[in-house]
């Protein structure tokens, strides 16, 4: 099986070291993964603005880059909902706007084979114990897209509670949004930071040190609330968790 | 506060205000979470709950498609039971006909039962021009107008308002409008409905005109129905000679039968109640009981233009439960006022920018309005996918595009002030389709990341107000890659 990495332009610039996890958890598993050169962006933020017609040529290119690959694995539920829930869609759209079937079939390729890296271990590869060692607390937060367009589910909890010495605390409120939205945070950033605000304090009452979840996007506003309030707490990728281990635990 | 939601600002700007206001968020924190837990609890109760679901949307979605059939079957029955149809083709010529009816009763006040589309087309306002008093009898409505203010929820008006403040609204208010409110009224719940009902009792037993809207329509039998909870509709719509109905023309259904999916699904939606506690219907008039004259007044106001939007007209689906407004976080955090509508919450976000258009301030920043998390979607008991909607609606205000108004196809020109990240979106979209271009800027960023600021300037506070930065790593994921992966195939 020929696997590619989408990384997703925020991890490829500001989080390589979840990269870097995916590489090594799924090389540890056997998987002979990928990383495409010619990958950028997926267009989310365009779509999601309201720039559905700048989208597109993302769209496309990134079905050109990953098409021959037999899985996509991402680890970003917002990006992997784009490519499943929103590619689709973007082809009816065009479609309906007459421009024919082309971007339809364009995109189609790339979307049911495309997995958010919990999906890929627990569905795909059918592992939830993937050997991972990391002693802390944690608390897990679902981010929306990945709770409510894939239907994560409780996966990421399943492979959490595998790891050795990893004390899971759950997290109050745990289905609500943190306020990150993309552009809504800077659009309406008072209600975003509010909302960041009281989901860093209902993780802080769990006591946990460390902030887990499976998009980086959501994690920089946390973080990001998080430094500025002077809290004990750190936000990890799912990724980097799993990727650890006794022999290589993550610094 | 003023009684009008004309002249609103932008959402962000009136959203301010209400995030920093510590009693509106609590109040609203507390009463949106106690309903958000109760209505889950309601639906988890049922085992058909997402075919119930299933139903109602594929019934509005028929109905929504055969409306021209529905309306015309609709006036045939309800005037065959001794009713009058009116036609409104906006809010002013609705107006202008009840203002009308009432003028012919000779009466000057009317009691009103809760309709949110008498609010919509700003009855009571056009109605006291004409020199009519309109009171408002449901209990949440009549906080709302005792206080002279705006209504901030769809189900619940005053949920902006704890026991103390509507305990000194009554006291201040009710002896201004009527009885009194009793001397050294406390704020306990049973003593704020006593002196209400008190209130209230005098107005029902002397109007001679009642007004309500409709929760549902039948057309199979021109059948009205009103779903409430306090049974002061129910006085409005039995004891007045005269009753007048105000009803957007999209709360039709085909058949009686219909009713059975959602007394279903209203009920455990909006109050988290498995049966809704008052159900008025009525056709017609009756000879021995009930008002003399039955009118009903159809108000399109922007309805028809929805429908022509294949993405948006899904927001004619709505039966008005609340749901989405309770479990959303951002009007939990902003109130219902910020939206500046009778409708607000999520689904205000997409029908208000639908039914007024887009050219006002407020209306072209509702569609931002939202994190996109998709909750409303969740619990939509007719399934209109609200972030669907918004982001629809974002296009609309960034590009431009067509669109319908008054019935006429138009093409609507960007809205103003996106010109910035309307390049900017170009750029990056540039950029993006040209990956050495991204690697450039990545490795720009990595090199002076020693110089990168905590905070931001210019619209870039927006984010570092309240959030640090992330820092710039020493070299992007793909320099990595390729320093350690390089002679690999890398595909593409």
């Amino acid at each position: 099986m020929r696997v590619a990495l989408f990384l997703t332009c925020v991890n490829d610039t500001l989080y390589p070291d979840t990269g870097r996890a995916v590489v090594n958890l799924l090389t540890r598993l056997g998987v002979d993964i990928d990383f495409p050169m010619g990958q950028t962006c997926c267009g989310q933020a365009h779509y999601n603005t309201g720039y559905r017609h700048e989208a597109e040529p993302l769209a496309r290119k990134f079905s050109d880059v990953f098409g021959e690959y037999d899985a996509i694995v991402t680890p970003s539920g917002s990006c992997g909902a784009m490519v499943r829930e929103l590619y689709p869609r973007m082809g009816e759209r065009a479609r309906a706007e007459g421009r024919g079937d082309g971007l339809a079939a364009a995109l189609a390729p790339v979307v049911p084979k495309t997995y958010e890296l919990t999906e890929f271990l627990v569905d795909v590869l059918g592992v939830t114990d993937v050997g991972a060692y990391y002693p802390h607390t944690v608390t897990y937060h679902p981010t929306c897209h990945g709770l409510r367009s894939l239907g994560l589910g409780d996966r990421p909890y399943q492979l959490l509670m595998a790891v050795k010495g990893l004390d899971l605390k759950e997290l109050p409120g745990a289905q609500e949004c943190c306020g990150f939205g993309g552009t809504f945070a800077v659009k309406n950033s008072d209600v975003s930071a509010a909302m960041g605000e009281d989901k860093v304090r209902n993780a802080g009452s769990t006591g946990a040190d460390v902030l887990c979840a499976a998009d980086n996007s959501c994690l920089m506003h946390l973080g990001g609330t998080m430094s500025r309030l002077h809290t004990a707490m750190r936000p990890v990728h799912i990724a980097e968790i799993l990727a650890s281990t006794e022999e290589e635990p993550l610094s | 506060m003023s009684g009008t939601f004309v002249g609103m600002p932008a959402f962000p700007k009136a959203a301010h205000e209400a995030v920093g206001n510590t009693t509106l968020r609590a109040n609203l924190r507390h009463a949106t979470h106690t309903i958000r837990d109760k209505r889950a609890k309601a639906v988890a109760e049922l085992d058909d709950w997402a075919l119930l679901r299933e139903a109602g949307k594929q019934i509005k979605d028929h109905t929504l498609r055969h409306l021209d059939t529905y309306l015309v079957q609709l006036e045939e029955t309800v005037t065959a039971a001794g009713g009058t149809v009116h036609w409104a083709a906006d809010a002013d010529e609705a107006n202008r006909i009840v203002t009308h009816l009432v003028k012919e009763t000779g009466e000057c006040e009317v009691v009103k039962v809760k309709s949110m589309a008498t609010q919509e087309i700003g009855l009571n306002e056009a109605l006291e021009e004409a020199g009519i008093a309109a009171y408002e009898t449901d209990l949440a409505e009549l906080i709302v107008q005792l206080g002279h203010d705006r209504p901030s929820h769809i189900l619940v008006p005053a949920i902006h308002r704890n026991r103390g403040e509507i305990r000194d609204i009554f006291t201040k208010e009710m002896g201004e409008w009527g009885r009194p409110a009793p001397e050294g009224l406390t704020d306990t719940p049973a003593e704020l409905a006593e002196a209400a009902r008190l209130h209230l009792r005098e107005k029902f037993l002397r109007a001679k005109v009642g007004i309500s809207g409709a929760n549902f329509m039948v057309a199979e039998t021109g059948t009205l129905v009103v779903v409430e909870s306090e049974g002061n509709g129910r006085m409005c719509l039995t004891l007045p000679e005269t009753l007048i109905s105000v009803v957007g023309i999209e709360k039709i259904i085909p058949t009686w039968r219909d009713l059975e999916v959602f007394l279903q699904t209203l009920p455990r939606s909006s109050t988290a109640e498995r049966m809704n506690p008052y159900t008025s219907m009525w056709t017609g008039t009756t000879d021995t009981d009930g008002p003399r004259a039955f009118h009903l007044v159809l108000i399109d106001n922007g309805r028809t233009d929805t429908l022509a939007d294949e993405v948006g007209r899904q927001a004619l689906r709505c039966i008005r439960c609340s749901a989405c407004l309770n479990v959303c976080p951002v009007y939990e955090r902003a109130g219902g006022h910020a939206y500046g509508s009778v409708y607000p919450g999520p689904i205000g976000a997409i029908l208000s920018p639908q039914l007024r258009g887009t050219a006002s301030e407020i209306d072209a920043s509702l569609p931002y309005a939202s994190s996109l998390c998709g909750a409303c979607y969740e619990v939509c008991p007719v399934a209109i996918d609200i972030p669907e909607v918004l982001v629809h609606l974002r296009e609309r205000v960034v590009q431009g595009g067509p669109a319908t108004r008054q019935g006429n196809r138009v093409v609507l020109k960007p809205a103003k002030g996106h010109a910035a990240e309307r390049a900017a979106m170009r750029a990056a979209g540039w950029a993006f389709v040209h990956p050495g271009a991204l690697r450039a800027g990545q490795r720009m960023a990595s090199r002076t990341r020693r110089f990168h600021p905590r905070t931001l300037p210019g619209p870039g506070r927006a984010w570092s107000a309240t959030r640090d930065l992330p820092q710039v790593p020493a070299e992007p994921f793909r320099d990595w890659w390729q320093r350690t992966h390089g002679k690999k195939e890398s595909g593409k």
